[in-house]
């Protein structure tokens, strides 16, 4: 009697092999007669395991990883006859990389199968919405808003507030929009979740339409995910035909519905106010505030807009309670977040951890440094438009307030690591680039200066002595000071944070003296 | 030769479609990129018509976004991403391999059509980067060799 096994279906996993691997355990069972069940789940976000099979057993699922196909013939003989394989990792939930983890958000997360409701309602699942119904909407913007739950996009706004205007503003139509255009390099949990665990984000936009009086909403999916749409809309559909969506959403007498919409490979469509324009049909080009948009925002109309991990946090706030999530955390970051970590590190992967471990425990604990074993140089924290922290600012705890204190911010949680082998300076030219390549054009100092960002660089390195650089460090600081308070969004406004990190911390990239950077 | 009349229909078809859905403009441009592969010139009026805008806007609209094409593609389409995490995993030098192997910049097709170059900035593979998109499917982990083996691997079927 063979045991059930388990492997990945996310887009990452896959992209590491998982497919073959799956194709080679199916047909090598055949050939040696044996039954083989073979679930294909959610990623539990080991990346570097991956592809991670996980193999039931009296105590726990055990895991095999990464494995390749090679490996297949090994590992079903070490099955059947009950031996040790070189690829055994013991008990999966025994791993201290996972074990130390507090997983609220991504419970699931390598336990079920992404679109079987079956598994979603084993495991918690439609709790929350079934909680929402029983107290109503005031209540249930109470609950958010007590639980101190903060927009997880970046910009971590209090969700709360944002439910309480929408929810207290009359109109014909409103929307609940999700901002799932996660374009950030170093980012990975929207799609970790929207591949592995829909019907999360599914009861949670349910859940904000009955607070809100919303009737509709739509998710904004980057094209780089097409796993991720494919699967959304194929939950969409499940959630619809049992009464989760629809005229009466679960049992409320009130009406939700929604859909996905796929963006087309521009990053600036991640910002609120150019995604509303963008799923309006127009280039995505970013309004001017006010109006916010929990006033005017879709279509004129009021529309909550939030990102996928914000809107997947109501269902376990409204299932165990607002104090229950408040009760993680720290000062005003308060619930777990979903860190990803990425780039040069040993063991990237998604750590969900409540906010106040430090960076260093973060990348030098759950990471095990550099993947390249060469020395840590730094970690860019929130995507390409956050800063370069250099190891001396690792001991920093990952809060939101922290972070901002000292010219960095938490964004999304990506992390980046790299070693000493990169360029701060080809960094700092690409933060300015991208920007320009990026910039929807509306602000000036966002659509010229990006392009003058990346021509005093070019100067800056090309510089044949110290005067000259000192002249073009002077007007890079000029012109980053431009950016930052000129711009109309975090675009223009936050590349300056990885621009000055770079110039502050890796002078010598820059052919600069410690002393010539700190002018 | 691209078949006008042809295009039209399927242009035609997808606007009907789309009648009533509200800011339908990216759906129908997604809908008829995967159906014809790019965007050909002679959808735009009908576009544009369809939605009671102008021609100005709609060509607006298909320039602004990255993913939009207005002419055939290549055969096979290779997306390297170029963004911060591959970037600190070498991507620079799979970049500079594919330019010296393939004798195209990082935007270029090839002459024959059978390869284009586009960059990418995160394919949310970041875990395991560097990461590259080779015909809609991301392989991570990648290496010189395997970058070289999926070459390999278009040059045959091309």
């Amino acid at each position: 009697m063979m045991p059930t096994l388990y492997l990945p279906t996310d887009s990452l996993a896959r992209a590491v092999g998982a497919d073959e691997v799956s194709t080679a355990l199916i047909t090598q069972a055949r050939e040696r007669n044996l039954p083989l069940e073979l679930q294909r789940t959610s990623s539990r976000g080991l990346y570097w395991l991956e592809p991670l099979l996980e193999v039931d057993s009296p105590q726990g699922r055990i895991g095999f990883g990464p494995l390749t196909a090679a490996d297949v013939p090994s590992v079903l003989e070490a099955l059947s006859s009950s031996t040790e394989h070189p690829l055994s990792l013991g008990l999966v939930e025994e791993l201290p990389y996972l074990k130390t983890q507090q997983r609220l958000l991504f419970a699931r997360a390598g336990i079920t199968r992404p679109l079987s409701l079956d598994d979603y309602r084993a495991h918690g699942g439609f709790e929350g919405l079934a909680r929402a119904v029983a107290i109503g909407g005031e209540q249930t913007a109470t609950a958010v808003f007590d639980s101190g739950l903060r927009g997880r996009g970046g910009a971590a706004f209090p969700a709360g507030i944002k439910w309480r205007t929408v929810r207290g503003t009359q109109a014909a139509q409103k929307y609940i929009v999700c901002n799932a255009d996660e374009g950030d390099s170093g980012t990975f949990a929207d799609r970790m979740l929207m591949e592995g665990d829909p019907f999360l984000l599914i009861e949670g936009m349910a859940i904000a339409g009955l607070c809100t009086g919303a009737t509709y909403g739509y998710i904004y999916v980057r094209s780089e995910y097409p796993d991720a749409v494919a699967t959304l809309r194929n939950a969409l559909e499940i959630a619809r035909s049992n009464g989760y969506l629809g005229a009466n959403v679960g049992g409320s007498g009130q009406a939700f519905d929604m859909e996905v919409r796929v963006g087309a490979g521009a990053y600036i469509c991640g910002e609120e106010t150019a995604l509303l324009d963008s799923l309006e049909g127009k280039r995505g080009v970013v309004r001017a505030k006010p109006p916010i948009p929990a006033l005017q925002g879709l279509f004129g109309q009021p529309t909550l807009v939030h990102n996928v991990l914000t809107l997947a946090s109501a269902p376990l706030i409204l299932a165990k309670g607002a104090q229950f999530y408040r009760d993680y955390g720290m000062g005003r970051s308060l619930g777990t977040m979903p860190f990803q970590l990425a780039g040069n590190v040993r063991h990237g992967g998604l750590v969900e951890r409540a906010f106040g471990l430090t960076l260093r425990e973060l990348v030098e604990g759950y990471g095990g440094g550099t993947a390249s074993g060469r020395p840590l140089k730094a970690a860019q924290v929130g995507g390409p438009l956050g800063a370069w922290v250099p190891p001396a600012q690792f001991d920093t705890p990952l809060d939101y307030e922290a972070f901002a204190a000292m010219g960095a911010m938490l964004g999304h949680g990506g992390v980046v690591v790299a070693d000493d082998t990169l360029d701060m300076a080809h960094m700092a030219r690409f933060a300015m680039e991208f920007c320009a390549e990026e910039s929807c054009g509306k602000c000036t100092p966002c659509r010229i200066g990006s392009t003058r960002g990346v021509e005093v660089i070019d100067r800056l390195l090309a510089a044949p002595d110290q005067a000259g650089r000192d002249q073009q460090v002077i007007i890079l600081k000029d012109l980053c000071d431009t950016m930052q308070y000129g711009s109309l969004c975090a675009l223009g406004g936050m590349v300056s944070f990885p621009v000055a990190s770079a110039l502050k911390y890796f002078p010598a990239d820059f052919g600069l003296q410690p002393s010539e950077a700190e002018q | 030769m691209p078949d006008v009349e042809l295009h039209l229909s399927v242009v035609n078809t997808l606007l009907e479609r789309h009648k009533g859905t509200p800011g339908a403009l990216l759906p129908i441009l997604h809908d008829i990129q995967e159906r014809i592969g790019y965007i050909p010139d002679a959808a735009v009026p009908e576009i544009a018509h369809a939605l009671n805008q102008s021609q100005a806007e709609v060509r607006g609209v298909i320039s602004f976004y990255h993913d939009f094409r207005t002419a055939p593609p290549a055969r096979h389409i290779l997306r390297l991403c170029r963004a911060e995490s591959c970037k600190s995993r070498g991507a620079e030098q799979l970049a500079a391999q594919l330019r010296e192997r393939l004798q195209l910049d990082d935007h270029g097709s090839s002459a024959d059509g059978s390869i284009s170059l586009r960059p990418v900035y995160c394919l949310g593979a970041c875990a395991c980067s560097p990461a590259l998109e080779l015909d809609g499917r991301v392989h991570a982990r990648l290496s010189a060799e395997r970058l070289d083996a999926l070459l390999d691997a278009c040059r045959e079927d091309a």
